[in-house]
């Protein structure tokens, strides 16, 4: 469908990629919902994928208890709803990120404070 | 000289005859269509403007006289309250929290009626729905100008209310109300009808209002209790032209029904989720409770909407397609907010706390099959963090929908432990959403949407730093240079209420005034 409008509606998005530094990476951990909401960062497409457990999650999610007692090789991830298996030694690029895909990743045995999924 | 025509005093149904229809005229010189373009582009007809039934039957003349004097009685109590150091009467200062979030979120939309009712109002052929909506579109703009005034005096005492129009077009939470106000006004006439007046003001607006005033009454805040009452006719008033609107859209052609349920559709949606910051304040910010949200909700949406929806049924209307996960939402918004307010609490220009193991158990048994479940075990994780000085501030910046705006927050339907994500593709880029709801709303308009000034992707393009601003310098602090662009004053408008500079003062206020009784 589109916009009913009195003349032509057309509009550049204002997200388009070259308006960023880097591309868009929306990440969140399941059953962790102390953190409200998933992560938007922006990440150079050249990023190894294991980057990510190494150096960019601890600053964000190693607030969380949970964090330290993560197995990374038993990480479930989804890739935009989908379950996906990201290669850690290939790029974000090569893992086929683009701008604004959003992954998240499960850690069986791990529910948050409590089991509280928080 | 001409002759003296004894004047014949109107009647009341006359009178109003004459100061509203007898206002407007067929144009001549230029074809109406240029005259009037607004109001035939959304494909809503219109054959007898003359339907158009005004209940209230109000004149401009008279309106000016009621509120001239409802003005005067306000501001006499405004004014009593600053004499009487009327601040010093409220059940804590973490009250004074929800009033910052009023000024902050909820003033700049009544500037924004104004302007959206000024607009349809001047773009109707019909001179009835042309009167109302004016009539409204100065109501707003009072109401705009006597919340400021009333809440005016806090400011002078209380961190948090010196940049509400400073912060209202870039602090990120505010864009929450910005853009359902944007949204609104950028519709043709008749969907900001359907949406202000009919799915915000009917529909809604006792879960607005009624928190907060209640909420103020029962915390010892009679400015605003005032101000409430002053506005309560106004919103009468306001609530019928939004029935009224509707019956006459659904009325006019069959042809209108289906235009009118996808507004309503959107519009009880996207109202819903601008409520979220309602259910927040209500469950949390208020030292007294009033109710909780839910309670709220099952009283003034379920039973008052159901009856609603239920008399719309004759025109073919359904209840709104939100309606079954705005209900279910009832146990949740509330906590998932103050969690989200609570972790980006650096960013926020009100303060935020833990609740107290009283008010805890009041949340518990308001909220018996959610609470204990799911939101205290990181509540009390977060106070025990707290004592030990390890208190969060989460500092990345969150994923948004791209629709209502709000950090992705909210969970899937019967399932609080899983975030709902959901996307759509348009031309090469992917948009992400909350909910069924705001992806539905996206994929009729993606053209709309796909401009939303989302505050997480504006700061990461570099738009929310002062000029000058140099974000390659070394030790560049992105969070700090984007306080200083909102002109927050870091560490007195922000951070936790334990600690902060209102909490200190209050108390030194209190513990230093006369107790009562000693005055006399």
């Amino acid at each position: 469908m589109s916009v009913v409008a009195i003349a032509p509606y057309e509009f550049t998005p204002r997200d388009v990629r070259e308006n960023f530094p880097a591309p868009l990476l929306y990440i969140g951990w399941e059953d962790h919902l102390m953190f409200c909401a998933p992560f938007c960062l922006p990440l150079p497409p050249e990023t190894p994928f294991g980057a990510l457990s190494a150096a960019v999650l601890p600053g964000i999610y190693g607030y969380h208890p949970d964090f330290a007692k993560i197995d990374w090789a038993q990480a479930e991830w989804k890739k935009n709803g989908q379950p996906w298996t990201p290669d850690p030694a290939k790029s974000l690029a090569e893992n086929g990120l683009v701008h604004k895909d959003a992954i998240r990743f499960r850690t069986p045995g791990l529910s948050g404070i409590k089991g509280s999924f928080s | 000289m001409d002759t003296r025509v004894a004047s014949k005093k109107l009647g009341l149904k006359e009178r109003y005859a004459a100061m509203t229809r007898g206002l407007g005229w067929e144009t001549s010189y230029q074809p109406m269509d240029k005259v009037f373009p607004y109001d035939k582009y959304e494909g809503i007809k219109i054959h007898d403007w003359d339907k158009w039934q005004d209940p209230f039957r109000l004149t401009m003349d008279a309106y000016w006289k009621y509120q001239g004097e409802k003005e005067k009685k306000l501001y006499a109590v405004i004014e009593a309250f600053a004499q009487n150091n009327g601040q010093l009467g409220v059940a804590d200062a973490r009250y004074v929290n929800a009033l910052k979030l009023f000024i902050q979120g909820v003033t700049p939309l009544e500037y924004y009626a104004h302007r959206g009712f000024a607009h349809v109002g001047r773009q109707f052929t019909g001179e009835g729905a042309r009167v109302a909506a004016q009539m409204q579109s100065i109501d707003e703009l009072r109401h705009y100008q006597t919340e400021t005034h009333a809440i005016s005096h806090y400011n002078k005492y209380f961190n948090g209310m010196h940049h509400s129009n400073h912060w209202f077009d870039r602090v990120w939470y505010l864009s929450v109300p910005k853009s359902f106000f944007e949204d609104a006004c950028t519709g043709g006439p008749f969907e900001f009808l359907t949406a202000v007046s009919f799915s915000f003001e009917y529909v809604l607006t006792n879960l607005l209002f009624v928190p907060f005033m209640s909420g103020a009454a029962h915390n010892g805040d009679m400015s605003t209790v005032t101000f409430g009452f002053s506005a309560q006719s106004d919103e009468s008033r306001h609530m019928t032209l939004g029935i009224e609107c509707i019956k006459f859209l659904l009325e006019q052609d069959p042809d209108n029904v289906p235009i009118v349920q996808r507004w309503i559709d959107k519009w009880f949606w996207r109202g819903y989720r601008l409520l979220t910051l309602v259910a927040m304040m209500q469950d949390y910010m208020l030292p007294k409770r009033v109710m909780s949200w839910k309670e709220a909700w099952e009283m003034y949406a379920e039973e008052n909407g159901g009856a609603l929806f239920k008399d719309l049924a004759r025109y073919g209307i359904r209840e709104p397609a939100g309606w079954k996960q705005a209900c279910e939402g009832k146990d949740h918004i509330s906590h998932q907010a103050w969690n989200t307010f609570y972790n980006y609490n650096a960013a926020a220009p009100f303060h935020t706390w833990i609740p107290s193991d009283e008010e805890m158990a009041w949340l518990s048994e308001k909220y018996p099959t959610t609470f204990d479940k799911y939101y205290r075990p990181r509540l009390e994780f977060f106070r025990e963090q707290q004592q030990a000085g390890n208190r969060f501030y989460n500092k990345t910046l969150p994923m948004l929908c791209t629709t209502c705006q709000i950090p992705m927050l909210f969970t899937e339907e019967g399932d609080a432990s899983k975030i709902c994500y959901r996307d759509s593709d348009y031309k090469a880029y992917k948009y992400h959403f909350c909910s069924d709801h705001c992806k539905s709303i996206f994929d009729h308009e993606p053209e709309k949407y796909v401009q939303s000034w989302l505050p997480v992707h504006q700061i990461y393009q570099g738009h929310c730093f002062p000029d000058g601003t140099d974000p390659t310098a070394e030790g560049f602090d992105p969070l700090m240079a984007v306080l200083k662009y909102y002109e927050m004053e870091v560490g007195r408008d922000n951070f936790d209420f334990e600690g902060s500079e209102d909490q200190k003062n209050f108390a030194m206020w209190k513990g230093e005034a006369p107790a009562q009784g000693e005055q006399k």
